[in-house]
């Protein structure tokens, strides 16, 4: 009983903050087209909508783009994550803190960095001209540029999990399987990877969950090649001011996203590569 | 022993960190199915010397024969040897039958006789076989040493070595254990390099001894050998409590400077100038007449303790103390601050240099 007299506090701030507003959104989703309240009477007619129409495509572009950022991000920051803890010593913080003073500029103000820097005439293509004469076509406003933009802001979401994973590692597990014979591919499969899939994990999800909701690499760098569904909602919710599409399709982002890492988590029992099973 | 053909041969193999030689020029020879132990303190370098042996740690110079190979440039998962380590480096994610078949998967053996053998090591080491499914983070601490020493007998390797795998055990159960791994060894007949910091443990189990100090071998005989005739007083005081006396020779005669007095030694060694007299605590006796023993001393009991089987006596004499030993049988009922005489006959004590 003190222990739910202790908790009251927390229960009602995330009940207000958290519970509150999801329940909102919910609750919009079946109120009818264009309306601002929530005591209509109840309808399907949002998700019918939905259904009949194209909003698929852009759930497509955001899995497809999350699914791609996940992989390449995996493929850049398991060396990194490698090198940090284990390789670059006493030079691991000091390259752990340039991966995180990005984090200290706004992601917006980082992307329209990208943008000045790959513009037409802007930093690299302006140099090129002017240096050595060279007129290429600007990469911005493409489908690979979007990515190039989600792959570097997600960069710090996937390389710390890693990181921990990687050290969590103990090393005489290493030269175990090493003295035991096995070739230092043998020791990555067989006891690496799996010791350190507790931080890789997370470092997926983690990363999953934010560049599904991404939208700002898709308008500033992508040039709107891409409506991703995060997109799709905000303008169902401002221009449309059709709250209650918005919300249906919120709430099915919500549930797609909420199945896919309910899913991996079965698949991968962290408390089973935790050791605590 | 000394006949059999040697496995393993170390030439003047040193390990540098710097300016520091944590192993200085350690010459040895390994018989074949021998039970070898380095004992040393922590920072004596045993750790790193075995580490170099299973090819962890490249040799800064000197050689590492095996089988009358060279092997110092061979990577650790290339030679026949396996170590069991301090912590036993087993895999968490794994259950005891993967952990036991690890070597066994990493050679490409089919699994139906890779659970043979598991299977079979499971018995051997007395643990039942329903224990191949079950994690290794629910097996109790033997358990995993038993596991630990199955997943390395999996190996088959030629020469076996142990990184202090009971250290971290309670006594009892060491103690259950040393027995056991010497069992092993038998039943094996491999090569077993153990390395402790314990010379009791190492006495339990081995044929032979490494006593090792900053890097260097100071003595290597059979256990026998290491208690009766300790080298040096590092030797032998590592193998326990004695009474050490610091001596010189003068005028023919073994001269305690904080006694004033000789003592009869048990036979001088050519050139001794100046060391201790070591006398074992159970070769000292109550004497009822300074006649009764070739050296005598005079003290007051300081206090006993019971050591189980024995009975431990703490002797004040000058400013020394000394420590007699006897079975709980024959020892003798005294009062503390009693006046005790007590001796010991020249026969029963060694003589070492500094």
């Amino acid at each position: 009983m003190a222990g739910f007299r202790n908790a009251l506090p927390l229960i009602i701030f995330l009940a207000i903050g958290f519970a509150a507003p999801l329940l909102a959104v919910i609750g919009y989703s079946f109120m009818p087209e264009r309306s601002f309240g929530l005591l209509h009477p109840p309808t399907l007619e949002n998700y019918a909508a939905i259904f009949n129409g194209n909003s698929y495509i852009s759930f497509g572009w955001s899995l497809l783009l999350a699914v791609l950022t996940v992989a390449f991000l995996a493929l850049i920051c398991y060396p990194i994550a490698y090198g940090l803890a284990r390789v670059f010593g006493p030079w691991a913080p000091v390259i752990t803190l340039l991966f995180t003073i990005p984090l200290f500029v706004s992601e917006n103000v980082r992307l329209y960095g990208w943008l000045l820097f790959f513009i037409k005439n802007g930093v690299l293509l302006g140099t090129l001209k002017s240096v050595f004469g060279l007129e290429l076509e600007s990469w911005l406003f493409t489908r690979p540029m979007i990515l190039l933009g989600m792959v570097y802001v997600y960069v710090p979401f996937m390389l710390f999990p890693m990181t921990l994973g990687v050290s969590m590692v103990p090393n005489e597990t290493r030269e175990a399987a090493l003295d035991l014979g096995a070739t230092r591919w043998q020791v990555f499969r067989e006891v690496e990877l799996p010791l350190s899939m507790p931080g890789i994990v997370i470092g997926f999800l983690l990363t999953f969950v934010l560049a599904v909701g991404a939208i700002a690499e898709a308008k500033i760098l992508g040039g709107q090649t891409v409506i991703p569904i995060t997109h799709d909602i905000e303008i169902a919710f401002t221009y449309a001011q059709n709250w209650p599409l918005g919300a249906a399709l919120a709430v099915l982002l919500m549930l797609v996203v909420g199945i896919l890492v309910l899913f991996v988590l079965r698949r991968f029992d962290l408390d089973a590569v935790l050791g605590r099973r | 022993m000394s006949q059999r053909p040697a496995i393993l041969v170390l030439k003047n193999l040193t390990k540098s960190f710097g300016k520091f030689n944590a192993v200085d020029g350690v010459d040895l020879d390994i018989a074949d199915g021998e039970f070898f132990t380095i004992v040393g303190p922590s920072g004596s370098g045993k750790t790193t010397m075995i580490r170099m042996l299973a090819g962890m740690e490249p040799a800064t110079s000197g050689d590492i024969i095996l089988r009358g190979e060279r092997i110092n440039d061979v990577p650790a998962n290339r030679r026949p040897t396996c170590m069991v380590f301090q912590s036993l480096a087993l895999f968490p994610h794994r259950t005891v039958g993967e952990n036991i078949e690890f070597p066994l998967k990493i050679r490409g053996v089919p699994p139906a006789a890779r659970k043979e053998k598991a299977l079979a090591l499971l018995r051997q080491l007395r643990l039942p076989e329903s224990y191949y499914g079950k994690s290794v983070l629910k097996c109790s601490g033997g358990e995993r040493q038993r596991v630990a020493l199955a997943r390395a007998l999996a190996f088959d390797p030629e020469i076996l070595f142990f990184d202090e795998p009971l250290s971290a055990i309670d006594y009892k159960l060491r103690k259950t254990l040393e027995k056991e791994l010497k069992d092993i060894h038998r039943e094996t007949g491999k090569t077993f390099i153990y390395i402790t910091h314990s010379l009791e443990e190492a006495m339990v189990m081995s044929d032979r001894i490494g006593v090792m100090r900053a890097g260097k071998l100071v003595q290597v005989g059979t256990p026998n050998e290491i208690y009766s005739a300790p080298r040096d007083k590092f030797v032998s005081e590592f193998m326990g409590d004695v009474n050490v006396i610091p001596v010189s020779l003068a005028g023919g005669k073994l001269i305690s400077a904080s006694f004033d007095r000789s003592f009869t030694p048990p036979g001088l060694p050519d050139g001794f100038a100046s060391g201790h007299l070591v006398i074992r605590p159970e070769y000292m006796r109550f004497l009822d007449s300074p006649d009764d023993a070739e050296n005598s001393l005079s003290g007051r009991l300081y206090n006993e303790y019971a050591l189980g089987s024995r009975i431990q006596y703490q002797i004040r004499a000058g400013d020394h103390v000394f420590i007699v030993e006897k079975l709980r049988q024959q020892a003798p009922a005294l009062d503390l601050d009693q006046s005790v005489l007590i001796g010991w006959d020249a026969k029963d004590s060694v003589l070492v240099r500094d």
